[in-house]
């Protein structure tokens, strides 16, 4: 093995490779050669940085550069500048915009993206190459697992897991230390693990991440989980859209076994485990525990009542522990390093940190790693950068459709997951849409309501015919035929549904219909009797009318108008747009150099 | 595999691989590598130093830089310790590198005659 003198780091991750990272990657093997450098640089693909909003980002160790928005058309020029000469290239170079000083970023910790936060779960993503084994062991991987198999019985994995304070990262924020305990109460020689890697909030993507830039961090957990708990097979259960995670899984299994870390015998103690994946539809109801375990077994992905929980008649009738890709991401961290120096993170309820997918109206969109207590100020400003174009901040959705908007009152809430339940939204899997004021937050609650009525699986009534009337009201009102009487009619509809449906999926649905209501009433009022959309969304409600003082009779909107519903002449006579034939495209406004055309 | 040792030991040989991303090296070496470094046999030396470093363990980091303007001392070799502190060697072959190796990364000792002030007394260019 050479020892190379650079290590070229190139995210593979699902969102830069969508920016050709592959290329990128490709390019930098061929000019590395061309230089005759191929012995001295190493290029390494890796995960997520976190920081997608720049991506595809590529990092030079040791120098300890960034460059941002890399090409494949870029690599020769790094390869040549940086690697044979050693001069950074600055053009490329990563600025921290979120100083606005648009200084260079030298050390990529001192960036205020990343100052803030505390890569546990996410710790590998963009340092390591995921298909490589070694550099996992590397990193302290798999010691975690020796230490707990030679040195640990199985309830003590669970004391200290539960003394870690560890809870469910999928949304629920169950204790995963009594989830183990469960199981390895329940009676049976048979007994299964499943890692829920059906990750299908709207926004959230940290579990894909993880798969996909730290494979090896799952089955180490797992296999510390199977021990605890008393089994010897799990299952991933992962959704077919995530080729990238599959694909990195299925060779870390593979090198797993021809490492002895997984199969018969494992660290010489006896100890048998094995992993097995199950590719999900992609159905939204599948991420409910019962529901996936249907799914595993060949039925159809529906949820059954409980109790019976997992825990006692999980997959193939036998007890069963199901834990979330995050979940599982810190369990081998907590072993290796121990309960106490994990508890020491956080909140006094919820410990250690909670990774977040930042999207919507951010400058940073990205994946961060938080402790537990950070403010939403904190992420939102600080590690996002805020809102961009310098629109104000209206709400951030946390917990996807089944969470809530919070609003600039609550910034300064410290997250936990009993704080953001007490604020009306919930944690969820960890998805953070930021809202600015050209969101109309009646539009926001129908989006999630027609997620919801298109993953509703049917089975019981309310979720499936309340959901739906719930979306018909919201129609109503953003198009404006909506009544006052909807409102409570929706609130009463909404608690129905809370309190009958039969699984997670159907009573939380609800949610962000009940926080928009809490919070912004009056945009519901503006809707339903003004027959206004305030933030100029509803395309129904939006009237587009020329300023005949300000028109310059110029003809560029009547020429771009779809429709051909604007009259004039050019020169002469100012345009007009006729609003029976409008179809609100907004074609117009955005064509109209002399800002002539107004949306009502 | 068969045991923790096994894991352990191949943790180690492991290591290398990865620690330069890590950083926390008690030195941290640059080598000068612009258009003039090269030309003056910059190439060798930090090869050299890559190899050496790996072999024997060396508590460094070797990195390469731009050109920092005494392109007459070429090819030149930084050596930062962790309080910030740097001694620039001058006119390194592949020869030098070795003995900064030795005796400044891993004693400790600064071999004054190798550094710039010294190639600056003997021209006397004080």
């Amino acid at each position: 093995m050479p020892n190379y003198r650079t290590n070229i780091l190139v995210c593979a991750g699902t969102g830069c490779t969508a920016s050709r990272s592959a290329e990128i990657c490709d390019e930098f093997e061929k000019a590395l050669k061309e230089y005759g450098l191929e012995n001295e640089a190493n290029v390494v693909r890796t995960g997520c940085f976190g920081l997608c909003q720049k991506g595809p980002i590529v990092a030079i160790y040791p120098d300890n550069i960034f460059y941002a928005q890399v090409k494949p058309e870029d690599a020769a020029e790094i390869v040549a500048e940086h690697i044979y000469k050693g001069r950074v290239v600055p053009r490329l170079q990563l600025s921290d915009e979120d100083l606005n000083s648009g200084e260079k970023i030298l050390d990529i910790e001192k960036i205020k993206f990343y100052e803030k936060q505390r890569r546990i779960a996410l710790r590998n993503c963009g340092k390591i190459n995921p298909e490589d084994i070694m550099e996992y062991i590397a990193m302290d991987g798999y010691l975690a697992l020796g230490k707990v198999l030679t040195e640990m019985t199985p309830q003590e994995v669970i004391d200290e897991m539960k003394a870690s304070g560890l809870r469910g990262r999928g949304g629920a924020g169950f204790p995963t230390g009594l989830k183990w305990q469960f199981e390895r109460n329940s009676p049976g020689d048979e007994k299964y693990v499943i890692c829920n890697a059906d990750e299908g909030d709207p926004g959230a993507f940290m579990d894909r991440s993880i798969l996909e830039g730290d494979p090896h961090a799952i089955i180490e957990g797992m296999a510390i989980m199977a021990y605890a708990v008393g089994a010897h097979l799990g299952y991933v259960y992962i959704r077919a859209e995530y080729p990238i995670a599959v694909n990195r899984l299925r060779i870390a299994i593979q090198q797993a076994h021809e490492y002895g870390l997984l199969g018969k015998n494992i660290f010489d103690t006896g100890f048998d485990f094995d992993i097995e994946i199950r590719l999900g539809a992609g159905a939204f109801v599948c991420g409910e525990e019962t529901a996936l375990i249907a799914s595993i077994e060949g039925k159809r992905g529906m949820p059954t009542p409980k109790p019976p929980f997992p825990a006692v008649s999980g997959v193939w009738g036998k007890p069963t522990s199901i834990n979330n890709v995050e979940t599982l991401a810190n369990v081998a961290q907590i072993m290796y390093k121990g309960a106490d120096w994990y508890a020491s993170m956080g909140t006094e309820k919820s410990k250690g940190t909670k990774v977040f997918a930042l999207g919507g109206k951010i400058k940073n969109t990205g994946l961060v790693e938080i402790p537990m207590g950070t403010t939403l100020r904190e992420i939102i400003y600080e590690i996002g950068g805020g809102c961009p174009n310098n629109k104000a901040f209206k709400a951030v959705q946390t917990g996807g459709p089944s969470g809530g908007c919070l609003t600039e009152k609550e910034l300064d809430t410290p997250i936990d997951y009993d704080n953001l339940i007490a604020a009306g939204s919930m944690m969820g899997s960890g998805g953070m849409i930021v809202l600015d004021e050209d969101n109309c937050m009646v539009d926001v609650a129908k989006f999630y309501m027609e997620f919801i009525c298109d993953e509703s699986c049917g089975k019981c009534s309310p979720c499936r015919i309340g959901t739906k009337r719930l979306l018909e009201m919201l129609t109503d009102i953003t198009e404006g035929k909506g009544t006052l009487e909807m409102l409570d009619e929706m609130e009463d509809l909404c608690h129905e549904i809370q309190d009958t449906a039969l699984c997670g999926l159907g009573q939380t649905a609800p949610n962000p219909i009940l926080s928009t209501l809490k919070s912004f009433r009056d945009e519901y009022l503006a809707h339903i009797i003004d027959k206004k959309c305030p933030a100029g969304v509803c395309k129904a409600l939006l009237t587009y009318e020329i300023d005949p003082d300000r028109c310059r009779k110029c003809s560029l909107c009547a020429r771009n108008c779809p429709v051909g519903c604007i009259s004039g002449t050019p020169g002469k006579v100012p345009y007009v747009i006729d609003s029976t034939k409008c179809i609100k495209c907004g074609a117009c406004m955005s064509n109209c150099r002399f800002n002539a055309v107004i949306r009502k | 595999m068969k045991s923790l040792e096994d894991l352990k030991k191949m943790r180690e040989s492991a290591l290398k691989k990865v620690e330069m991303r890590e950083g926390g090296k008690t030195y941290r070496i640059v080598v000068g590598m612009a258009t003039c470094g090269i030309a003056a046999g910059a190439r060798p030396v930090l090869n050299r130093l890559v190899e050496e470093t790996a072999k024997n363990d060396y508590d460094c980091l070797v990195t390469q830089t731009g050109c920092i303007g005494m392109c007459t001392y070429e090819p030149i070799v930084e050596v930062y310790d962790k309080d910030g502190n740097h001694t620039t060697y001058v006119h390194v072959d592949p020869h030098r590198a070795v003995r900064i190796l030795q005796e400044h990364v891993g004693q400790g000792h600064v071999i004054e005659k190798f550094t710039v002030e010294a190639a600056r007394k003997a021209e006397g260019n004080v």
